[in-house]
């Protein structure tokens, strides 16, 4: 009962997106940023919706999202840690950055913690070279970073 | 909309108001407070300064004092910045704290904070911009409003000469004449290939097609490279004006700007930028009242490196998965939606309306034989001046990294400079004084590139570089063939087990 509300409010929330755009295929890419934005990853039901509205198979909308790294299968965590892992970083030592988040959450890049609260992306260039070595929690840029500052930001993040 | 009468008044009455922008000497009691709000000096909290600094004004009820937010002015590795015109002056690592006491001191006492300014290589404290060594080499053409104008303000845009050029094109040109003098000028493609300008778009222009497009490829995806999205955050109109004299030069009505989803500032400002165009109607139907009809939509891309490829672009664009199409045919002839279609790119777009107002021979007379005018390098890595530069091709790698980039930091020695992003190559010490320029760079087996130059010292190590690059290439594969993903995947494999 309680999935089936659920499901029927992604419909309406993704119908309402779909108002904003004309039904052209050159579309999808548009629309699925939108549907991204909203919900943080992209649902089954907010794809059968989007499926109809364009006229474009369910295994075309999969393949776009797969192929594209913006767009997730599943939600991320309520604390996105986001690696940078461009030259500019990797060359300031981000991978140890990226390797100390890994040991702290116990998760891969990509992963969840069970409790839904971590997730850990390794990016490529969010372009603030400037900074290097950069690290984000969800928009929050933390630059010329550290391990110990990364610590410190986990630890305050737990607590939260 | 608006005449071309009421645009060169608007031009001509906000050029006398923002001269104290690039007179140092502009006898006035007016002061500017520019703040950079590209996202490097966003993401060290400049919004915050502009915000406090309004406050303070506000308190003190100060007049003739006016904060106004800016695109990047290069030296990142020095932000937050704050420039105070029409004196020049250059405050750097400003804290929202510092904001009380730079009012106060310099506005209200006129003595300059001491602590905020830079010093050069020598150690002397440096009164003005233009006397920093990190500008003294550079010249700035693509870049020449960023940190300049406000960016979200068209009247700015207009005031330093912005939609001139779309202006004489459209009165005083006909289609031809603006292909011969882009072809003229020697501009070539910034993107990375260095295709010449001028020839994409004679091919273009000689398909019989009712409709065509120009597409401007801001999918800047190189690691370590951001300079198109300067430009687009610091002077999006720039690009938008030159979009749409490619439309008049090749017979094309409506243009797309292909831009990164991961760069929210750049597309706002470029959201905010056609609004403005359109309400102007320097995009639209009529443009300037001259009948020509040109309009500009964007695409968001969606991470996906390959789609900087332009077949791959287009296929994006067409909603579908970014994987490169077979060439010939090329887009000039087939591209977006099977239309003739020109694809360029952001800062090769940024050179357009410069050619066009200073005349081809001007811009034939910067850079060398093959290369000619400027390139913009986003220097980054073990460098002291990180940051965005612009300089004349045939510039030296020497003179970047030392002169302008301010040598190594902690004393190191220099090792290598990565240029061209994964398919470039590392330019080690022997080849520092290779000038720059597409041949050049060829020659010494890297490439030019999109302009990330990431500098590396001596406790780098090239394998694990290597390594480094292999694993980009196995994650952003096409996946189109088999074999290349399999031959990325065991170099990676090989490199992994030397690491």
């Amino acid at each position: 009962m309680e999935e089936n509300c659920a499901n029927q409010r992604i419909q309406a929330q993704t119908k309402e997106i779909l108002q904003k755009y004309r039904k052209e295929k050159d579309l999808l890419i548009t629309i699925l940023n939108d549907v991204q934005e909203k919900f943080g990853f992209i649902p089954k039901q907010a794809q059968m919706v989007i499926s109809e509205y364009l006229s474009i198979p369910m295994a075309e909308i999969y393949g776009v999202i797969t192929f594209y790294s913006r767009f997730t299968l599943a939600p991320k965590g309520k604390y996105n840690v986001s690696i940078c892992l461009g030259t500019a970083c990797y060359v300031k030592g981000s991978q140890k950055l990226l390797d100390r988040a890994k040991e702290r959450l116990k998760i891969e890049p990509g992963e969840v913690t069970p409790d839904g609260k971590f997730s850990i992306d390794d990016v490529r260039c969010v372009g603030a070279c400037g900074l290097a070595p950069v690290f984000m929690v969800n928009d929050e840029v933390y630059g010329n970073a550290t391990v110990k500052q990364l610590d410190e930001v986990i630890d305050k993040y737990m607590n939260l | 909309m608006k005449t071309i009468q009421e645009i060169e008044k608007i031009r001509n009455e906000k050029r006398t108001e923002l001269d104290l922008r690039i007179n140092t000497q502009a006898n006035t009691r007016e002061k500017h407070i520019l703040v950079c709000r590209g996202t490097g000096c966003t993401s060290s909290k400049s919004p915050k300064i502009i915000e406090t600094f309004r406050k303070i004004i506000e308190e003190k009820n100060l007049q003739n004092v006016r904060v106004i937010q800016t695109g990047c002015f290069g030296l990142c590795a020095k932000g937050p910045i704050v420039i105070i015109r029409p004196e020049e002056t250059f405050y750097a690592h400003v804290k929202p704290e510092d904001c009380e006491e730079i009012i106060q001191s310099h506005i209200c006492e006129g003595k300059k904070v001491e602590r905020l300014l830079c010093k050069n290589i020598d150690g002397k404290l440096v009164h003005q911009l233009n006397k920093l060594d990190f500008y003294k080499k550079q010249k700035r053409i693509a870049l020449k409003n960023c940190g300049l104008i406000d960016p979200e303000n068209i009247d700015e845009y207009i005031a330093f000469d912005g939609y001139k050029a779309i202006q004489q094109v459209l009165t005083e040109m006909k289609p031809n004449d603006v292909i011969d003098m882009i072809t003229k000028s020697g501009l070539r493609g910034r993107g990375g290939a260095g295709f010449p300008t001028g020839k994409k778009w004679s091919f273009a222009q000689k398909e019989q097609e009712d409709q065509k497009y120009i597409v401007c490829n801001a999918d800047e995806g190189d690691p370590g490279a951001f300079m198109d999205r300067s430009i687009l955050e610091g002077d999006p109109h720039c690009v938008l004006e030159a979009m749409a004299i490619a439309g008049f030069a090749i017979g094309a009505n409506q243009g797309y700007i292909y831009v990164r989803a991961e760069y929210p500032i750049a597309v706002q400002r470029l959201k905010i930028a056609i609004n403005q165009a359109r309400e102007y109607g320097l995009l639209g139907d009529n443009i300037l009242g001259t009948g020509f009809q040109f309009d500009i939509d964007i695409r968001l891309g969606a991470g996906a490196f390959v789609c900087g490829e332009e077949t791959a672009l287009l296929e994006s664009i067409e909603g579908r998965r970014g994987q490169p199409r077979v060439k010939p045919p090329y887009p000039a002839s087939q591209g977006l939606f099977g239309k003739p279609t020109v694809i360029n790119n952001v800062e090769t777009l940024a050179n357009i309306t410069k050619i066009i107002l200073n005349g081809a021979d001007w811009y034939a007379s910067i850079g060398t034989e093959n290369s000619k005018g400027t390139k913009v390098f986003a220097l980054g890595g073990n460098v002291n001046n990180v940051g965005l530069v612009e300089v004349p091709m045939g510039t030296t790698l020497r003179e970047i990294v030392y002169d302008i980039g301010g040598g190594i930091p902690n004393g190191r020695n220099f090792k290598a400079a990565q240029t061209g992003g994964p398919s470039g190559g590392c330019i080690p010490a022997e080849h520092l004084d290779t000038p720059i320029d597409y041949e050049s760079l060829a020659q010494i087996g890297s490439m030019m590139g999109s302009g990330g130059l990431i500098v590396m010292d001596d406790t780098k190590c090239m394998v694990n570089l290597a390594k480094f690059y292999l694993e980009f290439t196995v994650a952003e594969s096409c996946r189109k063939m088999y074999a290349m993903q399999n031959w990325n995947q065991k170099n990676a494999r090989n490199f992994r087990k030397i690491v």
